[in-house]
């Protein structure tokens, strides 16, 4: 007998089931809009062109591949540190703050719900947005945390229900956790209004909850990096102490180097002294120290002048992309006939969009169409392209008229 | 954080491991998309065949899984989360978890933030005769909890660097089995402890033949000198593959809350490195280089010690194997070293023999001669 004959199945992946049945299909139509990766408008993986610089510039340093300290490359965590909160940031400025390099936006939040684990003791709670990423809800349980919720989506609108969400905020018991999506909100697509975010900022701070930014698109939702970290750094100048989490798998292409950060902003240096030694102990038990060739490259970019204007224009263009599939969704949509509103889509920001359509459509379009995406309706704008967005627009029109 | 260092006392990139890295520039087709959340499956396969033999019925008969990690310990704590998860029941975090006396300072960490709450020592370090303490280690397998886990170092034994003769393995896994023990191999220097990767293996080998279900956590830090590319491999061989299977189900979910899916770099490295004859070839020859200057350097210490007649005996050099040796020096004679001859060796008297230089081995042994007759 084995130990592990009460080891149930794990449930599939919702989402790469959908890239599984994808494969499967022999329709030369298929449209794969599960896919949380980036397209360039051929469909294909885009390697950005500042990533293949840094990668020649590195190879020719001829490095070692000695281990990095626990916190990961200082380089890449300061560079990671001044980009979200920007160079003229107090926080930054003062050294108020410890960043410590994680395993991409996944290991950063880890390691976060770890540290809050252990050291807030005021609440095991942590609310999320209606909805939000699949994996936050596990991430924060396996860290021995609880989960709630506050209304963040309305679906008669297919937009943010902020009346619903302020609601909800200002009922969250006093220094409790409140999950934030800094930008390009996963899966809906929508993000308040910098109008919205100042009142949801007050709210946060008039009910002392710990604000948890997930920033996994800066630069790629609006395509201008200070506006999606627009904010994260409100936040912290209304004298927010937040803690946050950043990703660099979408706005640089990095994502199977896993280059990712976490960040607390502290009251003083020493504060954050203290609390990055604690990190480091968190993450020592789980995989020592990081991998280095991911940090390498967005601290090469980050910190080398050229480089970085390239990886602005780079990220503007992949951002520009995707609103320019929006908009010619919208008019085919139009065009097709349909007289529904479509405005949400352009709306809508980032990588997803919540189209509003309804389960059995969206089994119509998988089956009948061979439009994949997931069951609630989400497509990812970055699979579509501008020799497809015709076909999708026809597909979504015969289901829904 | 012990690496290797050259003559030179220089780090060493693997020369295969240049090679593969511009195989890999050069090649276009290649780009930075997610790997799959259990990894690279040329790694995955690779690897576990490495630790496990081209031959392994456990491999033929399809029971053997793997899921690429972040190191050796990002291998140790993806193994340690599941079975705190799975094994022994549901959550039962009561389950004793047993290491070494020393072990690695990690070990303890590791299985502590796993949720064990139940973490004891074996006996392994026999002081006073410089070796194993192998009848201390069966007396704490056969009086441990039945279902406990024992964390065995596959080769290598760190700090110590005494490891069980096959002979006494044979001793250790007939205990373990009749005591329904679970073996979690740490295997972080295969190839790299005695310069052949099937000799140092042979434990985790022997374990599987005696029908086992076992973890084993492969580091390839030290044997690819890949150390900050974090590329590890946690291989669990079970009774069918059914059961395999969703272990491994299960084990996706682990990894999914804590790093989504590995690093590619230095997978594909790895990976392309084992599946060309030529390159594996390249790779072993590789490891050899850095095994036999650590032997050579052990054999040179102890015919100096001995040359020079430094009290005590030094056989346990030589006897010793991997990267680090336990002197038998205490602590007062580690400050007198630390403090009057600049050389760095722990307070435990673990000192790493990769440190050691055909430049330096005079004066070291000459240092640990003073401390031995000048401190008691």
């Amino acid at each position: 007998s084995s130990w592990w004959s009460h080891v149930e199945m794990g449930p599939p992946d919702p989402i790469l089931g959908v890239t599984e049945a994808y494969k499967r299909d022999t329709n030369s139509k298929k449209m794969n809009l599960g896919v949380g990766a980036y397209r360039d408008d051929n469909g294909k993986p885009y390697v950005l062109n500042c990533v293949r610089k840094a990668e020649a510039m590195i190879a020719s340093k001829k490095m070692d591949k000695e281990y990095l300290p626990i916190g990961g490359l200082a380089d890449f965590t300061r560079a990671s540190a001044e980009l979200a909160l920007g160079e003229n940031s107090e926080a930054f400025k003062s050294g108020r703050y410890v960043t410590v390099q994680g395993i991409s936006g996944t290991g950063s939040l880890r390691i976060g719900a770890n540290f809050l684990q252990r050291f807030f003791k005021s609440s095991r709670d942590v609310y999320l947005p209606k909805p939000s990423w699949g994996n936050h809800t596990p991430i924060f349980r396996d860290a021995g945390m609880q989960l709630q919720a506050y209304r963040y989506y309305d679906p008669k609108t297919c937009s943010l229900d902020f009346s619903g969400a302020m609601e909800d905020i200002s009922k969250i018991p006093e220094k409790s956790v409140i999950l934030l999506h800094a930008c390009a909100h996963n899966p809906t697509g929508v993000d308040p209004r910098q109008e919205q975010w100042k009142e949801l900022a007050a709210v946060v701070k008039k009910r002392n909850l710990l604000a948890y930014f997930d920033m996994a698109y800066q630069g790629f939702a609006s395509g201008d990096i200070n506006r999606d970290a627009w904010a994260v750094r409100y936040f912290i100048e209304q004298g927010i102490n937040i803690v946050l989490s950043q990703s660099f798998a979408k706005n640089m292409g990095l994502y199977g180097e896993r280059a990712g950060a976490f960040t607390v902003i502290c009251s003083d240096a020493d504060e954050a002294k203290r609390v990055e030694s604690q990190l480091k102990i968190l993450i020592r038990p789980m995989y020592s120290n990081p991998p280095v060739n991911g940090a390498r490259i967005a601290s090469m970019i980050l910190n080398t002048p050229d480089l970085r204007k390239e990886w602005l224009t780079e990220v503007k263009g992949m951002a520009d992309r995707i609103i320019s599939m929006r908009t010619q969704l919208v008019s085919n949509l139009k065009k097709e006939g349909s007289s529904h509103n479509w405005q949400h889509i352009t709306d809508q920001i980032g990588m997803f969009c919540f189209t509003g359509l309804k389960p059995e459509q969206v089994e119509r379009l998988i089956k009948e169409f061979s439009v994949y995406m997931t069951k609630d309706g989400r497509i990812s704008v970055a699979g579509v392209t501008s020799g497809n967005v015709g076909y999708l627009a026809h597909a979504i029109h015969q289901v829904t008229k | 954080l012990a690496a290797y260092r050259t003559d030179e006392g220089q780090p060493w990139v693997l020369p295969v491991v240049k090679k593969v890295e511009q195989m890999i520039a050069n090649d276009n087709s290649l780009n930075h998309e997610y790997l799959p959340i259990l990894g690279l499956p040329e790694f995955r396969a690779n690897a576990s065949r490495i630790a496990l033999g081209d031959d392994s019925p456990a491999i033929k008969e399809n029971r053997v899984g793997s899921v690429q990690s972040l190191g050796g310990t990002g291998a140790l704590r993806i193994g340690a989360n599941f079975l705190s998860r799975w094994y022994n029941g549901n959550n039962n975090t009561a389950t004793p978890v047993y290491v070494s006396t020393p072990t690695w300072e990690n070990h303890n960490s590791v299985f502590m933030d796993a949720g064990f709450k139940d973490i004891r020592t074996y006996h392994y370090w026999d002081a006073s005769k410089r070796g194993l303490d192998l009848q201390g280690l069966l007396s704490d397998m056969e009086h441990a909890p039945e279902f406990s886990i024992f964390i065995l170092h596959a080769c290598a034994h760190n700090p110590t660097g005494t490891d069980p003769t096959p002979e006494q393995w044979k001793q250790i896994a007939a205990v373990m089995k009749r005591r329904s023990l679970f073996p979690f191999f740490d295997s972080a220097y295969q190839g790299f402890a005695s310069g052949s990767l099937d000799k140092d293996a042979w434990a985790v080998r022997y374990f599987v033949s005696e029908g086992f279900e076992l973890f084993c956590a492969q580091s390839f830090s030290k044997n690819f000198g890949l150390y900050n590319e974090r590329v590890g491999n946690l291989t669990v061989v079970g009774k069918d593959a059914d059961n395999v299977q969703r272990v491994l189900s299960q084990m996706e979910k682990i990894v999914r809350t804590t790093w989504s899916n590995p690093p590619s770099q230095g997978a594909r490295i790895v990976a392309t490195t084992l599946s060309s004859p030529q390159l594996f070839d390249e790779w072993k020859a590789n490891v050899k280089t850095m095994a036999d200057r650590v032997l050579l350097m052990r054999s040179e210490l102890r015919s100096r010690l001995e040359a020079l007649g430094t009290p005590g005996t030094w056989n346990h050099i030589t006897e010793q194997i991997g990267m680090f040796s336990f002197t038998g020096l205490n602590p007062k004679q580690v400050e007198y070293m630390v403090k009057e001859k600049h050389i760095y060796l722990m307070a435990s008297g673990r000192i790493n023999m990769c440190g050691l230089t055909t430049k330096n081995l005079d004066y070291v042994a000459k240092s640990i001669h003073e401390a031995v007759t000048k401190i008691q």
